[in-house]
């Protein structure tokens, strides 16, 4: 729970291993993408990766909305929305506007941020950074919006900020399908042909590597780490406040509103940024597929993961997105090692992964990690104490935060 | 010595009835001055339309010769008072340090003294330092609610009932606290229903009824007058 209770050396190896790992990591994201071989298995664990470090920057988004501030706000789906339009509008390339466009006349838009900076930096670097200028342009129009819709909607409390924001989740679905926006949203239509993870590729000399599964990892990552610093910087600490006692963090002189404002917005600026990853992700979006189901399926994450847990979002994305999509496939093949299981067919999975969730919050109430975080400090602690326990137990002063 | 908080003619309207209706009250730079009332007579109203929660129907609240009246809680907290509220109302998730250092949310300076400080009036919070608040006793919680509001180094710490769910002894801990730090030049406004201990520590005392101020005089008078004694503190009081 708190960073503080370990001694500074306890910190410094925690953090060299944490480099280490990410290091490692991205080793071998790397190696995923260029060198090691198309089969079976790579070809489920690249999109559950993929996936996973996108639902991750969602989760942790939302949370630090409904787990850090204690804000029940179910607009989740709407700011992805945005955030994924804002994004492939900018990214469809000049000469694609007619095709995808086809029944608007080409559309009103006839500029592609990549394609305008690679005609300058060259079509791999144009891509690269056009893809990050026009994730960031995603991110802030949701946060504009969330500026707009949070000066009413922010007054109201608990359930009633649930409901007006699921309303405006919805009425967003609706206005990007209207036909009368169809110039910029092309109304019902797919959204396609705009740049996509297959297309961030980085290129010394003559030879070109991609970078199509690193590239959400860096975003996710550089993502998350804002919204860490964010959190244990005093406005976090105020969300906190707010979270657990509004009137007593009001007597201490903190503007409700105004934080709670800036919780909104910035929450809504990374679902803008996830939105943006899940429409380079799939290649097409299409607004109808914006549900409400989609929130609370990121809204079950965080649960699963702990309400108030950084570290509990990501670990639950990945093992939400890997039993999803891959895990639990089997039970829909209709055999297991060549025997032929009567009752395993199409849709069995979704039967078996709604039995899991139960267990698990049956299970684990606060969820897998509940508000604590894990962290390499904490693992360091946990093996020195394992080595010599007695002198360990002397100096543990408050409860292990990594328990 | 000065007048630091003055409230003239306050009326103020809580959840559909005149909770207070025209009450006015003089606190004294230095001074522990206490309100005195069964539940419902108006008192926490008062505090919490000084500290800005609540805005006033009509009346003025001047502070420091400055009107204070309908001002914003963040901007009351700026000119120096503090609040601990009914209830303690700590941070239960965050450490016993996180709600102190919450208490001095508006500060830019350094904390370091003022942590010394409330350390060495209650022991107690700095062996539980990194403890949730939530896991506090309830004579704990009510320390770092105190210790929380003297973070903001108020010139007006106002207390809402100090003494509510604790045991005797603890209670009488608390107002050797409120003693304490009145010695070290904060002015207290506090709210009691426990009369006795209110006014055994208070330099004057006001008796609020149903939104209205009835008695007015120092403790020690109030504390001997026949009608406190049997509307207040029972007609077996013994000193």
């Amino acid at each position: 729970m708190n960073e503080t209770l370990y001694t500074s050396s306890e910190k410094k190896t925690g953090n060299v291993m944490a480099i280490c790992a990410i290091a490692l990591v991205y080793v071998f994201l790397f190696l995923l993408d260029n060198f090691l071989p198309s089969n079976s298995f790579t070809l489920m664990l690249i999109p559950v990766l993929k996936k996973g470090a996108i639902y991750s920057l969602i989760c942790v988004s939302m949370n630090l909305l409904n787990g850090f501030t204690g804000l029940f706000s179910l607009g989740q789906a709407g700011f992805l929305l945005i955030g994924a339009y804002s994004y492939a509008i900018f990214a469809i390339p000049a000469d694609q506007h007619s095709a995808v466009y086809q029944y608007f006349d080409g559309g009103l838009i006839q500029f592609s941020i990549p394609e305008a900076l690679g005609s300058v930096l060259g079509t791999n670097l144009g891509n690269f950074l056009g893809a990050i200028v026009c994730i960031i342009i995603a991110g802030l129009i949701a946060a504009a919006f969330a500026a707009l819709i949070g000066i009413p909607v922010l007054r109201l409390k608990s359930d009633y900020l649930a409901i007006a924001t699921l309303g405006f989740a919805e009425i967003i679905r609706a206005i990007c399908q209207w036909t009368g926006l169809g110039t910029i949203t092309n109304g019902s239509n797919l959204l396609r042909k705009y740049t996509s993870f297959s297309d961030i590729k980085i290129s010394f000399g003559d030879t070109v590597f991609k970078l199509s599964t690193i590239f959400p990892f860096l975003i996710a990552m550089v993502s998350i780490l804002l919204i860490v610093l964010l959190i244990n910087s005093s406005y976090g600490r105020a969300f906190k406040a707010i979270r657990d006692d509004e009137v007593a963090a009001e007597a201490m002189g903190i503007n409700l509103f105004k934080h709670k404002m800036l919780s909104f917005v910035i929450s809504s600026f990374f679902a803008g940024v996830g939105g943006a990853l899940l429409a380079m992700y799939q290649t097409t979006i299409q607004a109808s597929a914006f549900k409400t189901a989609m929130t609370y399926e990121i809204l079950l994450i965080v649960v699963i993961g702990g309400i108030g847990s950084v570290t509990g979002s990501c670990i639950a994305s990945f093992l939400y997105i890997a039993c999803n999509e891959w895990w639990l496939r089997f039970l829909d093949s209709g055999s297991v090692f060549g025997l032929s299981v009567p009752f395993f067919r199409d849709g069995f999975r979704k039967v078996v992964f709604s039995v899991i969730i139960m267990v698990v919050v049956l299970f684990f109430s606060r969820g897998i990690m509940g508000d604590k975080e894990l962290s390499f400090a904490g693992l360091v602690r946990r093996l020195k104490r394992r080595k010599k326990p007695a002198e360990a137990a002397e100096t543990s002063g408050g409860g292990d935060a990594n328990e | 010595m000065s007048e630091l908080l003055r409230i003239e003619d306050l009326r103020v309207n809580y959840g559909g009835i005149e909770a207070v209706k025209g009450i006015n009250v003089s606190v004294e730079e230095g001074q522990i001055v206490t309100l005195i009332g069964s539940n419902g007579a108006g008192k926490s109203t008062t505090l919490r339309t000084i500290s800005g929660l609540v805005k006033p129907k009509s009346g003025k609240i001047t502070f420091a010769g400055e009107d204070i009246t309908g001002m914003d809680p963040t901007n009351v907290v700026h000119h120096g008072i503090t609040m601990s509220p009914e209830g303690r109302r700590i941070f239960p998730d965050m450490t016993v340090k996180e709600n102190l250092i919450m208490g001095a949310y508006l500060r830019k300076d350094d904390l370091s003294e003022d942590f010394e400080y409330v350390y060495s009036l209650f022991p107690r919070l700095k062996e539980r330092e990194w403890q949730a608040g939530g896991t506090l006793s309830g004579g704990e919680q009510q320390m770092l609610a105190v210790a929380r509001a003297l973070m903001a180094k108020p010139k007006l710490m106002m207390m809402d009932e100090p003494s509510l769910g604790l045991a005797p002894l603890v209670v009488k801990g608390i107002f050797d606290i409120i003693r304490q730090i009145n010695a070290q030049g904060v002015t207290i406004l506090l709210v009691e229903q426990n009369a006795n201990m209110a006014l055994q520590v208070a330099h004057s005392a006001y008796v609020l009824e149903t939104g209205s101020i009835t008695m007015t005089g120092t403790g020690a008078e109030l504390l001997a007058d026949e009608r406190i004694k049997e509307a207040y503190l029972g007609k077996h009081h013994e000193d």
